[in-house]
């Protein structure tokens, strides 16, 4: 990709854009192609999955059979650069590590962040899921409802491509029509999952993940997304015609040099940078937001990590997509005479109200997939279907003991077989080794299946980010202090889940491997883990309750704007990234037109 | 993403390692992961070509010593021997793989990236099949027959039914069994015996064949 040096920066950009990811990926998308010259700094390397892309790739022709290493901490295989559950240099701490109380943070130092490497799950908030204070007398509501993000939730799916189907069900909000791709067919594990929860009044539907089953519309989807931009139309189209439909084979979690799943760098990126506007800075970690005279933000400056120099670049607009807690740890260390707090956060709020996703799973061996004729389940890598929550009536009617609900996503198959695959099958085997062992193996494998709940976490006071006040990053920067807490509501939710699930492989014939946990709070996994962190920066009506508007924009500094999950006043079951890509394109959107009108 | 991989509880050896490692220096810094001039070894890096084929020794030199690697192969191929569907573990690289995985230069983080206490629980393990051996029948593990080595395996196959006194060389002997069998299923000849037919690019994906639904009672 056309990078540019420190060297040929030019000194000054409409909009700077701090984050490649999801949030700074669409809105570098959105402002570049309606004109915008825009600047994004990067913390981490320059990376092209066209060129960088294990397809084919198996653990035999990798160091290690492919397994983690502190160089690559999901594996060999996996696209995450430079990142990890820790990073050299790049210290953060919690005030607790028990459990319940840690909290774990999954970063990446790459372009495309952690687009690359994600699950693509791809489900909208529903319109419950915005007012869910008014619904059920916690949390908080979203200054916007769902009417106001639907055009952009369709505009989204149809740019990066989503299969799934249209149910009608409750809180689960249909696409407009031709905006979602047809799903694939359901491997024969979800055929059973389907029918063992159906008993259960538990639905089973299509899934919604970002890969092409088929190819884009190229001929007709520029014109819907870009009305009146022939400039954005041309480009879209040939950024669309470059992606190739999914050929059912190669890991989702490696990128795809085809393009057929969406990773900011295969599909915001490139029409982007088509465009002639947009330079991109890898290796440059964002120091602080910098204050003009007038009390509007006037640039970023940067530390040029393969040098240590310090820069500043002015610019119009300073977009923060760093993910959530970067981003608030960007602000709460741009402190200045107007803001000794940090900017935007004259509420105090900044860090506060952070939130994960709640998460608890079992795994089960199921024996009628046991010798299962071979056949190829590779599919589109990730799920083909899961459960949307399917309780809100009994919820509501204060039946279950906690107040959000869960999705479940699942999955099983004759996948490739990895350095793990046949690890630890004593519970099933006794022990066994030799020839008996290589039967086992034979009569095993494929026959697992994985159950996760995903559910909603309700904000609270005990969870929260603030700088640590000792510890700083190699070039200063002091560094986040975490702090966690889950309620009932979050623990409870977990125990349902594994109970939910235990009846479901029970209905199936299957075997646990390990038992339920009846205790939720020994259920739940430590937050930060399902790598859904929101929050931070929650938006409000409410200048005094919330930090950022209902255009992802700081109430205290009118051209600084959120693009990451950090706006995010409550953080549904769904899983945030299309939710970050809606809301980046409609606050860049309003960037857009607010700068043409002078107001930026 | 955070899908842990199913392995060997780690806490267990954890905790067995601190006793052994007390007892036995296998983490001597000044002959661990040294190569032929003396600099320490140093791991592929943060931006590794991820593209091409790499094989055990190539990055760091394997460390194995020459009674060491006998026994790796005797327990590589007692607990995947030749069969009518596929070769042995070690007749196909998997020593050569444990060996890698054995003198890997990375440090461990808790639970995390365990090279290094799996080296100590595997050359520790080697140690004691060889006392065993000595002690039931005045040889070595690796110069055991079929049937001698599996009187000492059958003693210490499974943790949980291990022989009193035995559960340390059992722990040894899952994590051993663990590598062994990831090592031989992801090579070409293993993942032909499992049967597995994917990675390959399709047309179209079609679910699962009618025999396979026959086979599962849906249809």
């Amino acid at each position: 990709m056309p990078l540019v040096s420190p060297t040929t920066l030019k000194d000054s950009y409409d909009v700077i854009v701090v984050g490649s990811g999801a949030g700074g990926g669409q809105a570098a998308y959105t402002l570049t192609l309606e004109g915008a010259k825009v600047l994004m700094l990067e913390a981490g390397v320059n990376y092209d999955p066209v060129t960088q892309t294990p397809m084919f790739q198996t653990p035999h022709q990798a160091p290690l059979r492919g397994s983690d290493t502190p160089e690559m901490q999901g594996g060999f295989f996996d696209a995450t650069r430079g990142g990890g559950w820790k990073i050299k240099d790049e210290p953060y701490t919690t005030v607790s590590d028990k459990d319940g109380e840690n909290f774990e943070w999954w970063r990446s130092r790459m372009l495309g962040g952690r687009t690359n490497h994600w699950g693509r799950y791809s489900f909208r908030n529903g319109p419950y899921d915005f007012k869910p204070y008014t619904r059920d007398g916690l949390g908080f509501d979203w200054p916007i409802s769902y009417s106001d993000l639907a055009p952009y939730y369709d505009k989204v799916e149809m740019l990066i491509g989503v299969y799934g189907t249209n149910e009608g069900l409750e809180n689960t909000p249909d696409s407009s029509p031709d905006c979602l791709l047809p799903p694939p067919k359901p491997r024969v594990s979800d055929l059973l999952i389907q029918k063992a929860a159906k008993a259960f009044g538990i639905p089973v539907v299509a899934g919604h993940r970002a890969v092409l089953t088929q190819r884009l519309d190229f001929a007709n989807l520029p014109a819907r997304l870009h009305p009146g931009n022939a400039f954005a139309q041309r480009i879209v189209r040939e950024a669309m015609e470059a992606r190739a439909a999914c050929f059912w084979a190669t890991d989702c979690g490696r990128g795809c040099s085809i393009k057929a799943n969406y990773q900011s760098t295969t599909v915001h990126l490139p029409p982007a940078l088509a465009s002639g506007n947009l330079d991109i800075l890898p290796n440059a970690m964002a120091r602080e937001i910098t204050l003009g005279r007038d009390g509007t933000a006037n640039g970023v400056s940067f530390v040029d990590k393969t040098t240590g120099q310090d820069r500043q670049i002015k610019a119009r607009v300073v977009v923060v997509a760093a993910s959530a807690m970067e981003s608030v740890r960007l602000l709460l260390n741009s402190r200045s005479g107007q803001f000794p707090q940090g900017l935007g956060n004259s509420s105090g709020l900044l860090g506060k109200y952070i939130m994960d996703t709640v998460g608890s799973g079992v795994r089960a061996q199921i024996p009628r997939l046991e010798n299962v004729p071979p056949h190829n389940e590779d599919g589109a890598s990730g799920g083909h279907m899961y459960a949307p929550w399917w309780l809100y009536k009994e919820q509501l009617a204060g039946k279950l003991g906690f107040a959000r609900g869960y999705h479940i996503e699942f999955g099983g198959g004759r996948r490739m077989p990895e350095l793990y695959s046949m690890a630890a099958k004593e519970w099933l085997t006794g022990g066994s080794y030799g020839k008996k062992f290589k039967e086992d193996a034979r009569r095993y494998y494929g026959s697992f299946v994985g159950f996760n709940g995903r559910g909603e976490m309700i904000p609270n006071e005990g969870s929260y980010c603030e700088l640590d006040p000792v510890v700083k990053d190699k070039w200063g920067i002091p560094a986040l202090r975490f702090h966690w807490k889950f309620s009932e509501h979050e623990t409870r939710q977990a125990a349902h889940m594994q109970k939910t699930f235990g009846e479901i492989v029970s209905a199936m014939g299957g075997r646990l491997r390990h038992p339920v946990k009846a205790d939720g709070a020994d259920a739940i996994q430590n937050g930060g883990s399902v790598i859904h962190e929101v929050g931070g920066a929650i938006m409000g009506a409410d200048p005094a309750k919330s930090v950022t508007n209902k255009w992802s924009q700081t109430h205290d500094v009118k051209n600084v704007f959120l693009t990451d999950g950090a706006p995010f006043a409550s953080n549904a079951d769904k899983n945030p990234t299309l939710t970050i890509m809606a809301l980046s394109w409609r606050a860049a959107d309003r960037i857009a037109s607010e700068m043409k009108k002078g107001n930026l | 993403m955070n899908a842990t991989p199913a392995r060997i509880d780690r806490r267990t050896v954890l905790k067995w390692l601190v006793t052994a490692t007390v007892a036995l220096p296998l983490l001597d810094r000044a002959s661990f992961g040294a190569d032929a001039g003396g600099r320490r070894a140093k791991g592929y890096g943060p931006d590794p070509d991820v593209l091409r084929t790499y094989r055990p020794g190539e990055l760091w030199p394997l460390t194995f010593t020459d009674a060491q690697r006998r026994t790796a192969v005797a327990l590589c191929d007692t607990i995947i021997p030749a069969d009518a569907e596929s070769p042995s573990a070690s007749s196909v690289g998997v020593v050569d793989f444990i060996d890698e995985w054995i003198s890997a230069p990375y440090e461990p983080q808790g639970e995390n990236f365990s090279y290094q206490l799996d080296r100590a629980v595997i050359l520790e393990g080697f140690e004691w099949l060889d006392g065993e051996g000595t002690k039931r029948f005045g040889k070595t593990f690796a110069d055991l027959d079929e049937v001698q080595r599996s009187t000492i395996c059958d003693d210490i196959c499974y943790v949980k039914t291990a022989r009193t006194g035995f559960e340390q060389p059992a722990t040894f002997f899952a994590l051993y069994r663990d590598l062994t069998a990831g090592g031989f299923y992801t090579t070409p000849e293993g993942t032909k015996d499992l049967k597995y037919v994917g990675n390959i690019p399709m047309a179209s994906f079609d679910g699962p064949p009618l025999e396979v639904l026959k086979h599962v009672g849906l249809a």
